[in-house]
């Protein structure tokens, strides 16, 4: 026997010969909308290697760069800013680069906070049933029914209460996303539930149970695989609504503060300059939240098709 | 039928306790009251004197109960910023916010309806393909994004429509109303599309899709072979039925009209409800946040109420035992 042993395909290979990722190359909408995301989160994470300059750091800051416009040279100093500075000299290519490592940072945390609220809820309420599904359904249909956005306000307006003001600004960041975390937990409760309704009566759960296997490992092991796929799907819409919960919250000036500027908070730092002609101070930011989330949007739209494609 | 309203009814005073003690605690326990009231040089023998004459030293069902019972007559407590009743902020703001809401959720069905059945009649024409876009769009940009973009365009650019305020406002008793002048009116204008934006892209796509649904069933395919006028079949049979959603859905909706009209009031400075909640949220007037959840949660709990009972009411299909529409 001469021929090399035939190798078992890698995991790489496998999840590209499977159906989504023939559905993935047939999708241009969602190759590009995957490059976008991919490349947002690369730039965000070598925010600190690729940007010019820290925004965060005052003593980079030079006040007579101040109001340069997008590819403009600086009349006082003399350097050129591909798309402009603000009125504190800050280079908005850092800027939106380090926005964005906040905005994602947030996003992406508290989309796991929810999911690990939400799929344990979900699994416990399905599996157990009886007093405990309901009671951990309806508060879930009372989170459901409050808007995403008041609840983050009132965990917002509760932390200002409670932590002195002396350490709010470096509390700040795990607060946005404790709040955004705990507004967006019931979807997932909602489907894994569902899920572990059905599987909870299929033969193979009761014979794990007949095993003696304890309802814990039976609902981690067994049922929570099943349930990947729509978690997925809501994960990835989600995303998108905690940036864009984020960003609105620090628009709001209830989230990250002008020194550690997101998103959110550059927009609102360029809307007071929106009237007196410098555009670009919002508009560039603006631009690369539409971008991400809509980046963001259409990847969960074709996930959603490409899982199930009964629910087009 | 009477089991289930009494259920119901329970189940939504259950809820509405709930967050009653939320917002009690958020009132009792997120900052000292005491504190709030008094100067900094006020002696302690006073404090004590005040905290036990505010009944701060009693049992905490006792106090949760006097907290609802107080709210139940409207007294929410005296905010902290503006040394005024909860309730007199609200009772001057309230019309504002209502009317913004109003209008929102009208041009939201309006719009929504009406382009949502052009989507579905002119299914893969070019035009559909826009509006497709478009809605997607309305979903991905933040509420904050549209309001500003619309004052730039026409308040700054083109000098049309007001970018802040109310505009003149007539006062009929306790309520102030934009309708009756021209420049409540316009004022109303931008705010308007920018709440209701996104409520008029989620109608759209759900009478797109259940229109798309109805117009595939055996009745209209009868109604074609009797031979009835498209216009006829379209709007006669279809669209009403897309309709029972739709408004079900728009309803349950309100809340978030609400929620989102504290984006829109604070981009357009508009003198409403949700501008004093932000104000609260960040001056930690914590009177005024707890008796909004109150508010929200009455609202809530009426409108998801009203909308059960409704749905027995209108359609006899859904059959009730025991509380469980089977």
């Amino acid at each position: 026997m001469s021929a090399a042993p035939l190798r078992p395909p890698g995991r790489l290979a496998r999840a590209w010969d499977s159906d989504i990722g023939y559905a993935f190359r047939r999708s241009p909408v969602a190759m590009l909308s995957t490059l976008v995301v991919l490349l947002a989160v690369g730039a965000s994470v070598l925010a600190p290697w690729l940007a010019p300059q820290d925004p965060f750091d005052p003593t980079q800051l030079d006040l007579m760069d101040g109001m340069t416009p997008p590819l403009g040279t600086n009349e006082i100093t003399g350097r050129t800013f591909w798309l402009g500075t603000d009125p504190q000299g800050r280079d908005l290519v850092s800027a939106i680069l380090f926005g964005s490592r906040i905005s994602l940072l947030v996003g992406f945390a508290s989309v796991i906070l929810s999911m690990a609220i939400g799929i344990s809820a979900g699994l416990v309420a399905g599996y157990l049933g009886g007093r405990t599904d309901a009671l951990v359904m309806r508060i879930a249909d009372v989170q459901l029914s409050f808007p995403a956005i008041l609840v983050a306000l009132l965990v917002f307006g509760i932390f200002r209460g409670v932590v002195p003001p002396a350490r709010q600004e470096e509390a700040t960041l795990s607060v946005l996303i404790l709040a955004i975390g705990l507004s967006n937990w019931a979807q997932y409760a909602r489907t894994v539930r569902a899920t572990t309704l059905v599987e909870k009566g299929k033969v193979y759960v009761e014979a794990a149970r007949l095993i003696g296997l304890r309802p814990l490992a039976i609902m981690v092991k067994h049922v929570l695989p099943n349930v990947t796929g729509p978690v997925l799907v809501i994960a990835t819409i989600n995303l998108a609504l905690a940036i864009i919960e984020e960003a609105t919250l620090s628009f709001l000036g209830v989230g990250m503060p002008p020194t550690q500027p997101s998103l959110g908070t550059l927009i609102r730092v360029g809307q007071g300059y929106l009237f007196s002609g410098e555009l670009w101070i919002l508009a560039f930011p603006a631009l690369a939240l539409i971008v991400l989330s809509l980046a963001i949007n259409l990847l969960g739209d074709w996930l959603r098709d490409a899982l199930d494609p009964k629910l087009r | 039928m009477i089991a289930f309203l009494v259920r119901r009814v329970i189940q939504a005073v259950g809820v509405f306790l709930a967050v009653g003690i939320i917002a009690f605690s958020m009132f009792r326990f997120v900052g000292d009251p005491v504190n709030q009231i008094v100067s900094i040089d006020t002696p302690y023998e006073e404090r004590v004197k005040l905290r036990a004459s505010l009944g701060l030293d009693d049992p905490i069902p006792l106090q949760i109960a006097r907290y609802i019972g107080r709210a139940a007559t409207g007294d929410f407590g005296i905010s902290y910023q503006f040394r005024q009743p909860v309730s007199a902020l609200f009772a001057e703001r309230l019309p504002a916010t209502l009317e913004l809401a109003f209008c929102a959720s009208v041009f939201a069905m309006v719009f929504g309806i009406v382009l949502g059945v052009v989507a579905a009649l002119r299914r893969g024409t070019a035009l559909a393909g826009t509006l497709e876009t478009v809605s997607l769009l309305g979903i991905s940009l933040p509420t904050f994004l549209i309001g500003i973009l619309l004052i730039y365009v026409f308040s700054e650019t083109l000098r049309w429509l007001p970018s802040f305020g109310r505009g003149d406002v007539v006062r009929i008793g306790g309520w102030t109303t934009g309708f009756l002048t021209w420049s409540g009116l316009k004022a109303l204008v931008l705010p308007s599309i920018t709440l209701g934006l996104f409520q008029m892209t989620l109608v759209m796509r759900l009478v797109r899709a259940e229109m798309l649904e109805v117009l595939r069933t055996d009745y209209i395919r009868f109604a074609r072979a009797r031979g009835l006028k498209t216009r006829a079949i379209h709007f006669g049979h279809a669209l009403k039925n897309t309709l029972i959603p739709v408004i079900t859905i728009a309803g349950l909706q309100l809340g978030s009209v609400i929620a989102f009209s504290i984006i829109t009031e604070t981009v357009f400075q508009w003198p409403g409800m949700g501008f004093l909640f932000l104000q609260a949220v960040q001056n930690v007037d914590i009177p005024i946040m707890a008796a909004y959840l109150l508010l929200v949660a009455f609202i809530f709990v009426v409108i998801n109420l009203s909308v059960d009972l409704l749905y027995t009411a209108v359609d006899p299909r859904i059959t009730i035992s025991g509380g469980r529409a089977t």
